[in-house]
């Protein structure tokens, strides 16, 4: 690795980070039943891993995700829930 | 016959500072510093610099100003003294940190408190560790000699570290001597555009003063330490470059007066090695073997040539306008570190002369000379008055 | 699971990216997100010594896409105004905005001198302040920004105090009283509304500022999964009054769900001891005048 002058670094070094190993008890589940595709779950992501392109799309990707469980509180169809991490994927 | 115009410092000063051809100046008045930002004020005004002058709401500002235009990719300057270097202190060793070629003037006076105005080095002596180079100027020549010399070291790749260059305030920005300015032609010939390693710019991002932790920030200071060391020879080679281009000796690691066959040498650094230079000749008249140099690279000190510059004196006699309070004088202290465990070994002795701005005279200086030859000396004030009741020492 | 769509990866949802070390919930993560979408790439931003800096700048990971420096705690402004002033002397400050941004701690207090020079000279920087209410980077300290009866470290409620006793500065309008073209207040908890102020503010040249409430549930001791909710309900009791201001004119968000203050005091930590056993009746009472006010003054009520 490389210590460069100042600590100057390149752009989106972050995502060698997969702090989806935070989580400890529960992760996001999206039904994919009622989305609106209103994109609130994406918008309130503090990770920013929340990715979709239309209804029922949406889902979040669990090397990031730390299981604050806000996009299932946001969501106005209540699409999305926090299951057991140990849960099998949907 | 000499070259060049009556002219006051700080005129000659903003005059060499405007051939640099900065982009971005900002700064905060405080004196003796004032007026050469004051010029610079009235060349913008007047179209005879074209830059981007910023009065900011104080020194902690100005310094983070330059800071972001630098790091932005363009060249900048800016100019303080005293309290204002010590307020934006933080800054100072940030800039350092960063690698960014900031080139600052610092017109050097007295600290605070009791408030002085005057001029003594005790204010870019506190901003020693900081990682900026410094250079310290006899007379306006060499002010503005140093200015360009700052931003062609301070921009090398292989440096890309800051650089203040000192002059001694009142003595040198509001005085008026002989200065001879090149032509912005030959000026731009030995100063070319700024180069950036790294800018903000959004067609390349890149992310600027990342925090590290105690596995990475160790490296970080070794970095700067070795690059201070290797600048060395930089500043001798700009030095050597700048007498092709212009014709003239200036800048460097030191100046030796009459050094090489003395047997006490004086060090000293900025204009009262003037006075002192007076003093050896006189002396030597007498036929003692008297010399002086004048270290004009402080920072980094430039051990290994010292040492070879002094190793045949019995005795050198360190003048300086600052101290360490509570422990010895800089230069002294830095200078016997050289010498330690070495074949050769003066005698060190130090003295604090001229602080607040008090006058450094000729007999000043002789009395310190045979002061020195007496007897080695740790660290003594010369020229302290008698006549005075010190609370809590003599009264 | 899905496969992970690489194109989104260099969409403008995420100029702030992922795998940054924020507390899980944090509501300055989610609004720092929304402001650099907002913002698009062309835009180099100067952030200040805090949390947000912290957690997207570990050498030599950064979770930032866009060109982004930090320099001290206090600075950031004045550093702003640098790379403003090098824009605008290289031709670039029509194409390239700047932001410079920071929490409530360097916005309210350490930072304040800087930030008025900066309004005072006009340049053209908009400036984000991340309000969560206390020094949290350093351990939730309060800070000029803390409002009334709040908890924090260096203001613990105790047999002979009731946390911190002074009221929140009012930093958006002394923003305004500068004169500068443009002052709003936003939420995260409206992230709509949030972005719709940041990209007026960054079409307008000159100084602007936005001063966006971001619940930390560290500091505030609340749920991370109701961040959002939180920060609504700041809205909606009136305690947190969203407004614009241009020249003189206000604009504001009606609340659009009025709730008693204890609604909002309720479940966070910082307020546990005003809500304890019987309650301290008289200051909860003192928070609902300050809310009635805010309803008052800006007219937060939908007629």
């Amino acid at each position: 690795m490389k210590i460069t002058l100042g600590t100057v670094t390149h752009p989106g070094g972050s995502r060698v980070n997969k702090t989806g190993a935070w989580r400890t008890s529960v992760k996001p589940r999206f039904l994919h039943k009622s989305c609106i595709a209103c994109d609130v779950c994406a918008l309130s992501c503090p990770e920013g891993c929340i990715f979709g392109t239309g209804q029922k799309t949406y889902y979040a990707n669990e090397d990031f995700c730390k299981g604050c469980g806000i996009c299932a509180n946001v969501c106005p169809v209540h699409d999305i829930e926090m299951i057991p991490e140990e849960a099998e994927d949907a | 016959m000499l070259k060049g115009r009556m002219i006051q410092g700080c005129r000659a000063i903003a005059e060499a500072v405007t051939l640099c051809r900065p982009i971005v100046i900002s700064a905060y008045p405080i004196t003796p510093q004032t007026l050469i930002v004051e010029e610079l004020a009235s060349m913008v005004a007047e179209g005879e610099l074209n830059a981007e002058f910023i009065n900011v709401e104080g020194e902690h500002s100005a310094a983070s100003l330059v800071l972001g235009s630098s790091a932005t990719g363009v060249r900048v300057f800016t100019a303080t003294s005293s309290q204002g270097l010590l307020y934006m202190g933080e800054v100072v060793f940030n800039i350092a940190g960063m690698r960014l070629p900031v080139v600052m003037v610092n017109a050097n006076r007295s600290v605070s408190a009791p408030l002085n105005i005057w001029n003594d080095q005790q204010d870019s002596m506190s901003m020693r560790d900081s990682g900026w180079l410094q250079l310290y100027a006899e007379n306006n020549q060499e002010a503005c000699d140093l200015v360009m010399q700052a931003y062609r070291i301070a921009e090398d790749h292989r440096v890309m570290l800051p650089v203040m260059v000192c002059v001694d305030g009142f003595v040198l920005p509001h005085a008026f001597e002989v200065v001879d300015l090149p032509s912005q032609k030959d000026a731009d010939a030995f100063l070319p555009p700024y180069q950036p390693l790294y800018k903000l710019d959004p067609d390349n991002p890149y992310t600027m003063g990342a925090f590290t932790e105690p596995d990475k920030y160790m490296e970080t200071r070794y970095m700067i330490q070795r690059t201070m060391e290797s600048s060395i020879p930089i500043v001798e080679e700009v030095a050597r470059e700048f007498k092709r281009a212009f014709g003239r000796p200036s800048g460097g690691l030191f100046e030796k007066y009459r050094v090489d066959d003395a047997s006490t040498v004086v060090v000293a650094l900025g204009s009262m090695a003037g006075t002192i230079k007076d003093v050896v000749d006189e002396l030597r008249n007498k036929g003692e073997r008297v010399g002086v140099l004048r270290l004009i690279t402080y920072r980094p000190f430039p051990k290994e040539a010292l040492y070879e510059a002094l190793k045949g004196a019995q005795n050198i006699v360190v003048m300086e306008k600052a101290l360490s309070l509570g422990g010895s004088a800089p230069v002294a202290t830095e200078l016997r570190s050289v010498f330690h465990g070495r074949q050769a070994s003066p005698r060190i002795s130090g003295f604090v002369i001229g602080l607040g701005g008090r006058d450094v005279t000729v007999d000043d200086v002789k009395v310190t000379i045979a002061k020195a030859q007496q007897q080695l000396t740790d660290m003594e004030f010369i020229g302290l008055r008698t006549d005075l009741e010190l609370e809590g020492i003599n009264a | 699971m899905p496969e992970l769509l690489k194109e989104r990866d260099k969409f403008v949802d995420h100029l702030l990216c992922s795998g940054h070390t924020a507390c899980p919930g944090c509501g300055q993560a989610i609004a720092a997100r929304l402001v650099v979408r907002a913002a698009g790439r062309n835009v180099i931003i100067i952030n200040s010594t805090g949390c947000l800096e912290i957690f997207t700048s570990k050498y030599p990971e950064s979770a930032w896409e866009v060109p982004w420096l930090h320099s001290l705690f206090q600075n950031t402004a004045a550093v702003a105004s640098g790379v403003e002033a090098a824009l605008r002397a290289i031709g670039r400050l029509d194409k390239v905005r700047v932001i410079a941004q920071g929490g409530d701690g360097s916005t309210f207090d350490i930072g304040f001198g800087a930030i008025s020079g900066m309004f005072e000279r006009g340049h053209d920087i908009l400036y984000v302040c991340y309000d969560n209410e206390a020094y949290m980077n350093t351990g939730i300290q309060r800070s000029g920004s803390t409002p009334t009866y709040a908890r924090t470290t260096t203001s613990p409620p105790g047999k002979v105090s009731l946390g911190n006793l002074r009221p929140k500065k009012d930093m958006p309008q002394i923003a305004a009283a500068h004169g500068i073209p443009y002052v709003a207040v936003a939420s995260v908890g409206y992230p709509m509304d949030l972005d719709r102020k940041v990209r007026k503010a960054l079409s307008i040249r000159g100084p602007k500022y936005v001063q966006i409430h971001v619940p930390c549930p560290l500091g505030w001791g609340t749920e991370p999964s109701r961040t959002i909710d939180y920060a609504r309900l700041a809205v909606n009791t009136g305690l947190y009054p969203l407004y614009e201001v241009e020249d003189g004119v206000t604009m504001v968000v009606k609340i659009p769900r009025r709730v008693p203050v204890e609604e909002y005091l309720k479940g966070q930590v910082r307020f546990r001891h005003l809500l304890e056993g019987v309650g301290r009746k008289d200051e909860i009472a003192e928070i609902q005048k300050l809310a009635d006010q805010n309803i008052e003054k800006f007219g937060l009520i939908a007629e």
